[in-house]
């Protein structure tokens, strides 16, 4: 037993060696226009080193490390009763509306850049639940859910440049051919399962991405599309200068200096009034016969199939609404953004949406709302750490599936009262 | 009420039902009966529209059905269990019941979006319909447990309840039995009959328990290698020699 333990804490610690020596102890420089190898530094490589001793004792003494860690009072599971279900429930609703209202007040008091990483927290929320539909509830892997998010956005920086028409008009513009799109896929795939699926929903996202890229003359390639106008205030701009016609600006119509906070904050408030939009309207679905068909589909098919549900319609539906949502989200990126191109559109997008789903539960509204917050801000947090903030951000996650496999907050099952019981 | 003509499927080169004609009448329990691998769940599979038979007509109250997909043909009012049982394991009891009242649900989006009357009367009708089943199977204090955390017998019961809740003309049972204890089979025995009785529903039944067979059917049909080999009353099938020497042994 010891030798064996000694044998993998070993392993362990030439694992480490083997991985940090080449990337921390050899350092490459540019010197015109060749590259040369040199070492790193003494104090580098007696890191490294360090740093695999330190695998090997922890490895060598895990077991035991591990015991003490988890005796920790803090990390037992609280021994409380639990409460009334209902009583829960109403805590929780109010807590919610605490926060949503705080949210509302919240940007006048804080940074423009702030609010800005605010405004993109509340399009991944958007992403997230609507992605939640399709994999949390519906159980279908969806990898290429970025393409519904690019038919938003593109639908109305197109439909802006060649038509000229307002945010608000192409909102439920770019929902709806979202959705259209998310049906279109959703024909095809209606067999496939799991991995298969993911494979096919992989493509599309990159054919859709290909699409804008090489389809120069409509979508401008590569270059992508600028000049995309800000959402307008009951016909007023928030720029320094009015540009639509007929249009008022609203630093001049409340006769207040012009800041260019205002256009910010007033993104910032679209997109919390969407995502709030969007979180009650999934969670009203999921109480509705639609959303119980979901879910029953991706428990069993053919027990679902055996009871009167079509697997057609159901996953049509939940195909269809999951990327009606990342229209909205995209339309709300390209207002925020002015400026879209492919790039923005990009596999990893998909992933990390995914990633959103996955960390904060999958099903769960809470805990998708709390991932795309922890996911979108701790990057930027990590910024101190400068090229290893991929590296921490990583690292969290995988400590997140190892802890809490099941994600931040699991989906909970509503509590039905029958009349009549005790 | 159901009427199964010439019955034949094929896989290939295996001809798993050959030729099978049977018949379910109003408030009538029939049994297929058969050794193991005789094609009776075959049957099954092509009536509930699983499979789509090669050969042959199934009329299910004067309409044909063969051919039709399942979820059609589950909503003209016959339901079936399957042999494992298939319960949506995370959901909770009440909820596998709900699902299963979809069609007699307002399914309709924007009427459930704004909580329309009708949408709620029907709401509230399933859940009462729901509560119903679940103290005719003895389950109501269950009601919010996951079903996948049930004990076996009592998943049985859930898995009868979800289809009656559809209220289903005919109900198909494989193999309910199985896995039962023998007071859950007395059980079990009582209620197919209760649900013959008070509910008007007529029953067909694949079981391998005799006693549960020979007790409560009507009629039973035998299979054996995908072919019929007998059918009448209990008792005409108890005295049939090709039945005891295929299945129930020589004694």
């Amino acid at each position: 037993m010891a030798a064996h333990k000694i044998k993998h804490a070993l392993f362990c610690a030439l694992i480490t060696l083997i991985i940090s020596y080449p990337i921390l102890g050899l350092n490459l420089e540019a010197q015109g226009i060749n590259v040369t190898l040199s070492g790193a530094d003494a104090g580098t490589l007696m890191l490294v080193f360090l740093a695999a001793v330190l695998v090997f004792l922890f490895q060598l003494f895990r077991d035991h490390i591990m015991g003490k860690v988890r005796a920790l009072p803090f990390l037992q599971p609280s021994q409380r009763e639990a409460m009334a279900e209902n009583k829960r429930a109403r805590i929780e609703s109010w807590v919610i509306t605490g926060i949503v209202v705080l949210a509302l007040f919240w940007p006048f008091f804080v940074s423009r850049g702030a609010v800005d990483l605010a405004t993109l927290v509340l399009i991944y929320i958007m992403l997230g639940l609507g992605l939640n539909v399709v994999v949390g509830l519906a159980g279908l892997l969806d990898l290429g859910y970025v393409a519904f998010y690019a038919v938003g956005a593109y639908t109305f920086a197109l439909l802006s440049q060649y038509v000229g028409i307002s945010f608000w008009m192409s909102l439920p513009i770019g929902a709806c051919l979202a959705a259209l799109f998310g049906l279109v896929l959703g024909f095809p795939v209606l067999r496939l399962r799991g991995d298969y699926l993911a494979i096919v929903t992989l493509g599309f996202g990159e054919i859709i991405r290909i699409l804008l890229n090489n389809w120069t003359s409509l979508t401008g390639g590569p270059n992508g599309i600028g000049g995309i106008p800000e959402p307008t205030l009951f016909g007023m701009e928030f720029g320094r200068r009015v540009k639509g016609e007929g249009n008022t600006s609203f630093h001049e119509t409340f006769g207040i200096a012009y800041s260019s906070e205002h256009k910010v904050i007033f993104l910032y408030l679209i997109a919390l009034l969407l995502a709030v939009f969007t979180a009650l309207v999934i969670r009203r679905l999921m109480r509705m016969p639609v959303g119980r068909a979901w879910e029953a589909l991706r428990e069993d098919e053919i027990a679902a199939r055996s009871l009167g549900l079509s697997r057609t319609a159901v996953k049509l539906s939940a195909f269809t609404i999951g990327a009606f949502f990342a229209g909205f989200a995209g339309t709300v990126f390209a207002s925020k953004q002015g400026f879209i191109s492919p790039e923005s559109f990009v596999f990893l997008e998909s992933a990390i949406v995914l990633a959103i789903v996955v960390l904060g539960g999958m099903g769960s509204q809470i805990g998708v709302i709390l991932a795309a917050t922890a996911v979108t801000i701790l990057p930027e947090l990590a910024r101190e750490f400068s090229e290893y903030r991929m590296l921490v951000f990583g690292a969290a996650m995988v400590l997140m599936m190892i802890w809490r496999p099941q994600g931040l907050m699991p989906m909970r099952r509503m509590h039905i009262e029958l009349k009549g019981q005790e | 009420m159901l009427e199964v003509k010439n019955l034949s499927m094929r896989f290939g080169g295996l001809l798993a039902v050959d030729q099978v004609t049977l018949d379910v009448k109003e408030r009538e329990i029939v049994s297929i009966i058969g050794p193991n691998g005789a094609g009776k769940t075959t049957v099954f599979n092509c009536i509930s529209g699983f499979y789509r038979p090669t050969g042959g007509k199934i009329l299910f109250r004067g309409q044909e059905i063969q051919g039709k997909p399942d979820y059609k043909i589950s909503r003209l009012g016959m339901v079936r269990t399957f042999q494992h049982v298939r319960l949506f394991n995370s959901m909770t009891v009440v909820e596998n019941l709900l699902v299963a009242q979809h069609r007699h649900l307002n399914t309709n989006l924007l009427a459930g979006l704004v909580r329309t009357p009708d949408y709620r009367a029907r709401e509230k009708k399933s859940l009462e319909r729901a509560r119903y089943w679940l103290e005719r199977v003895g389950l109501i204090d269950l009601a919010n447990r996951e079903a996948g955390n049930l004990a076996y017998g009592q998943q049985r019961r859930l898995e009868i309840a979800r289809c009656m809740v559809t209220e289903p003309t005919l109900l198909m049972l494989d193999e309910p039995a199985a896995g039962l204890n023998p007071a859950e089979t007395r059980d079990l025995d009582q209620l197919i009959v209760s649900l013959k009785e008070d509910y008007n529903v007529s029953v067909l039944l694949i079981e391998h328990d005799m006693s549960l067979v020979m007790g409560i059917s009507d009629r039973i049909n035998v299979i054996n290698q995908g072919r019929p080999l007998a059918s009448g009353t209990p008792e005409e099938i108890r005295q049939n020699d090709d039945v005891i020497k295929a299945y129930l042994g020589e004694a």
